[in-house]
């Protein structure tokens, strides 16, 4: 009899348990081979049967090796519930299941003396949705009829970059009576209300990296609607850097600069502008935490565009240098305002905070009027690897600083000028539709999203624990992974297909939401169509209580 | 529902005539109240022209109140009218006890005021007076600005006619320019200031219809004038706008139009004035309206117009005769009150023109 270590990992502490049917299973090592994680393998078990084969009892007893797969138990190759194994077995002989006695919280911290990161989304849920509280509720009827989804032209862009007040625009009485320009306007460009949110090249697999950007592509080119996609932290492969396809494309800076190398030594040769400069300062799933890239993902490609050596990569929390608002107004934004003549809108994103309506304040009091959108990004999204206690307990939810953000605007009659872009888990129950539309009514110019995006592609992970494996490279679905074998698991065609599509029946559902308010520019600010089924949901964001 | 009407003559012309504009179109209002702004006054007001007008409703204590505010800073009394009412319990009527009309000369100390100054004071005199008025329901101000008087009342229009002897024409109380309206605002608390026409620094606006950007509009501007105050009503937002676009950015009226109901931005960009239309429609976003509506508006130099929202989902027609302009919400409004007019020459303008009525009594149709 073995003596009981209790101390040793197995599948009990482990998150996921694997559900094997010896009997059903034939021994293609389909799943072995499969399972990204190494958290299956193919074992021999010893096996003793009793049998009796004359006419009288004759009990024996008989051993044999039985191939199986079996679990491992392992910290490291632990089992994700990714269900990749269970997709490619013929005979459904294997299928991951929650372990609601997990101790694996408990166990990877006390053997690993780390903290414990993961991909990022964050995995616990406690009270119910804030927009799934909001309804739209103020329907046209009678006196102002509602419109046809179908048979009307709805207006349907936002603004990215800085608008002035109307007493400051630069404009003249011409001899013929009408308005003449006499100077410069910041740069204003608009596009679709939803950006695809910032996911760098490093973080996503090449082939899912190029999928988004073929559907912006399309999306713009052959469905007309203007979508714009944000770079993320990491560069731009140089053929994109010096193709027209630019325009489509805002790029970030955050704290790492990392691919701003390249990008600065291929501006002489774009030929188009980017369609604007998104400046990180914070994100929403790990607010107060820099980027990070583990060295398992900086794969060759990523060295090059990057130029960096394989190493764990790092974004300081901090931009360098910054020591306060107004300077990173005067610093950052003129340079990065400079570095493009003035053409491109410069937006900031932060993470949504106690004190995001203080950091907006003094945005929009800025004289030079260069920041030319305020990013705000709450909880529930994020994709990137973090910290599993920053994805879990810091942050702040969005829906309530975006109104604050945006009733801080309105005090001051500033409402507009620097327009509010939302995300943080929009999104989250597969209807960005829905609750685009309701930020917008609550204030928002417009949304964006990154996880989305992902589940769009194909990414099996959910808010329930299961896979959140993207900062290990190993992504079962090759959407963040730069092993090619895992890439290649990706179509980049299909992936560009599912995202178009999404967006074309987001586009159809945001207009059945705009026909029946009778609206047919967006309803930014409208909170009056907006009721809330929650009392303290209504107080907080000032619209309507019902029951 | 609402329903509008205007009237704009080369002659000094009743309100019995607007009364009849707006009760034969009765069907389509509700019949709650009544009300009009005159400008360009005939009468007893005509030898007055650049001197004040205060119109209001209100309690003698309210009247009390009111002619202190004013006498302290300096405006004397030149002249009273005071409407011979003939009040019954068979109409559907509820009056204030006073209804002023009085017009007054500038205090000695505007003496070398600039036009710019005195309509300041003129402004902040009447908001002063209202905020005083306000809080116990002591009356209403409704204007006081030279050349105009105001008249607001809730009940049947034709009792409110009766009421006041506006049924019979008389060579007293006349205008060239006359803007009605014959409801009260019953989608909320019926409240005298929210019936339209709304009157502002010379400009006066009326709507029918339903501003769903109201909210929008309202909060925005509630930071532009002091004199964009009260929000009783949604129509008060065109009013507003329509001051901020041409009085206080001097733009021309035709950006007015750009501003409520911008040309969609595949339009736009294809337009000549491109660049302005966008910085236009950008910077003054929370001014476009959205919904349903059809709007009349008057510049301070009377001249007159109508428009519509971008998708032309309220009717509205203009008809005229040599020495009359009418505007109406139905067009049997207008064959009330111009029977013999040519009635091809109609217009029923559409969802990017602007119709201009000029002082010679000239029509245009600007075109967005
Ligand atoms: S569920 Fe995924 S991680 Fe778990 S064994 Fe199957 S393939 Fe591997
Ligand atoms: S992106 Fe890949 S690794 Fe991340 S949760 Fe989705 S499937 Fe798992």
């Amino acid at each position: 009899m073995e003596t009981v270590k209790i101390n040793d990992i197995t599948p009990g502490d482990l998150p996921w348990k694997l559900r094997y049917d010896a009997s059903r299973c034939t021994l293609c090592g389909s799943c072995v081979a499969a399972c990204s994680f190494r958290a299956i393998e193919a074992k021999v078990e010893r096996r003793r049967m009793i049998f009796s084969e004359g006419d009288l009892p004759d009990p024996r007893a008989r051993f044999s090796a039985v191939p199986v797969i079996k679990q491992v138990n392992s910290l490291k190759n632990y089992c994700r519930g990714c269900g990749i194994c269970e997709k490619v077995c013929p005979n459904d002989a294997i299928s991951p299941v929650r372990n609601p006695d997990t101790r694996h919280p408990i166990v990877t911290r006390c053997a690993g003396g780390d903290s414990i990161k993961r991909g990022g989304r964050k995995n616990i849920t406690g009270s119910p949705r804030t927009l799934d509280q909001l309804r739209v509720g103020r329907i046209s009827q009678m006196t102002d009829p509602s419109l046809d989804a179908q048979r009307h032209t709805f207006d349907m862009l936002a603004p990215f970059g800085r608008t002035l007040p109307a007493e400051e625009l630069p404009l003249k009485l011409g001899s013929d009576g009408t308005l003449i320009s006499s100077g410069q306007t910041p740069p204003v460009s608009w596009i679709y209300p939803v950006i695809i949110g910032d996911m760098s090249i490093g973080a996503l697999s090449w082939r899912m990296w190029e999928g988004v950007a073929m559907a912006v592509a399309y999306l713009n080119e052959e469905c007309g609607l203007p979508v714009r996609m944000c770079s993320g932290e990491g560069g731009v492969p140089s053929r994109l850097l010096k193709s027209r396809y630019m325009k489509y494309m805002i790029l970030q800076v955050a704290s790492g600069h990392f691919g701003w190398n390249r990008i600065l030594k291929a501006m002489p040769d774009m030929v188009e502008d980017p369609a604007g400069v998104l400046i990180k300062i914070g994100q929403g799933a790990k607010p107060g935490d820099g980027g990070l890239l583990q060295a398992q993902k900086v794969a060759e490609h990523i060295m090059a565009i990057r130029g960096v050596p394989k190493t764990d990569l790092l974004s300081p929390p901090n931009h360098q240098g910054l020591y306060s608002i107004e300077e990173s107004v005067q610093k950052m934004f003129l340079s990065f305002n400079a570095a493009f003549k003035f053409r491109v809108p410069v937006s900031i994103k932060v993470a949504a905070s106690s004190t995001s309506v203080s950091v907006f304040n003094n945005l929009v009091r800025d004289p030079y009027n260069i920041v030319g959108g305020f990013f705000l990004d709450g909880i529930d999204g994020g994709t990137a690897a973090a910290h599993e206690v920053s994805l879990d307990h810091t942050g702040h939810p969005i829906v309530s600083k975006l109104r604050d953000c945006y009733l801080a605007a309105v005090s001051q009659g500033r409402q507009g000028q620097i327009p509010l872009w939302a995300a943080g888990g929009l999104g989250k129950t597969g209807d960005l539709a829905a609750d685009a539309f309701k930020m917008m009514c609550l204030g928002a110019n417009g949304v964006f999203t990154g996880k989305l995006i992902l589940q769009m592609a194909g990414c099996i992970g959910n808010d329930q624990g299961r896979c959140n494996a993207c900062n290990t490279g190993l992504c079962p679905a090759g959407i963040t992974s730069q092993i090619p074998a895992l890439a290649y698991r990706l179509d980049p065609e299909r992936v560009a297909e599912n995202i178009v599509n999404y967006f074309l029946a987001m586009d159809q559902e945001l207009k059945k939401l705009m026909a029946p308010i009778g609206n047919s520019s967006l309803p930014i600010g409208r909170s009056d169509a907006l009721v809330a089924m929650d009392k303290a949901v209504a107080d907080r964001l000032q619209v309507q209580y019902v029951c | 529902m609402c329903r509008i009407g205007a009237i704009k003559s080369k002659n000094y012309t009743h309100p019995s005539k607007a009364l009849l504009l707006m009760q034969s179109q009765q069907k389509g209002h509700d019949n709650s109240g009544f009300a009009m702004v005159m400008q360009d006054l005939g009468g007893i007001f005509e030898g007055y022209k650049h001197l004040p007008t205060l119109s209001m409703a209100c309690t003698d204590e309210g009247l009390n109140l009111a002619e202190n505010i004013l006498h302290e800073a300096g405006f004397r009394r030149v002249l009273q009218w005071v409407p011979e009412t003939f009040p019954s319990d068979e109409l559907d009527i509820i009056a204030m006890p006073n209804y002023v009309f009085q017009t007054f000369s500038y205090p000695k100390s505007c003496k070398n005021a600039s036009q710019e100054e005195k309509e300041e004071l003129l402004l902040d005199m009447r908001l002063k007076m209202r905020a005083v008025l306000e809080p116990e329901d002591q009356g209403y101000v409704y204007s006081f600005w030279p050349d105009v008087v105001t008249l607001k009342e809730i009940g049947d229009p034709r009792d409110i006619g009766t009421f006041f002897n506006l049924w019979e024409p008389n060579k007293n109380f006349t205008a060239k320019v006359i803007t009605a309206q014959c409801r009260q605002n019953t989608n909320y608390d019926i409240v005298r200031y929210a019936a339209h026409p709304f009157f502002l620094q010379g400009y006066t606006g009326l709507a029918n219809g339903e501003n769903t950007f109201y909210q929008k509009n309202k909060e925005m501007q509630s930071n532009l004038h002091r004199g964009y105050i009260g929000f009783e009503s949604d129509s008060q937002c065109f009013l507003y706008s329509l001051h901020y676009v041409h009085r206080q950015l001097k733009w021309p009226l035709k950006y007015f139009k750009h501003v409520i109901t911008p040309l969609p931005f595949t339009e736009l960009n294809n337009r000549d004035d491109a660049e302005q239309l966008m910085v236009i429609r950008q910077s003054l976003a929370n001014l476009e309206i959205n919904g349903p509506n059809t709007i009349i508006g008057v510049l301070p130099d009377n001249t007159m117009f109508t428009c519509c929202d971008a998708k032309k989902l309220r009717p509205v027609v203009v008809g005229r005769t040599e020495d009359t302009v009418a505007i109406a919400s139905e067009v049997c409004g207008i064959n009330e009150i111009l029977p013999d007019r040519d009635w091809a020459t109609d217009i029923y303008p559409n969802e990017r023109e602007v119709v201009v009525i000029n002082e010679e009594l000239e029509i245009a149709r600007w075109k967005q």
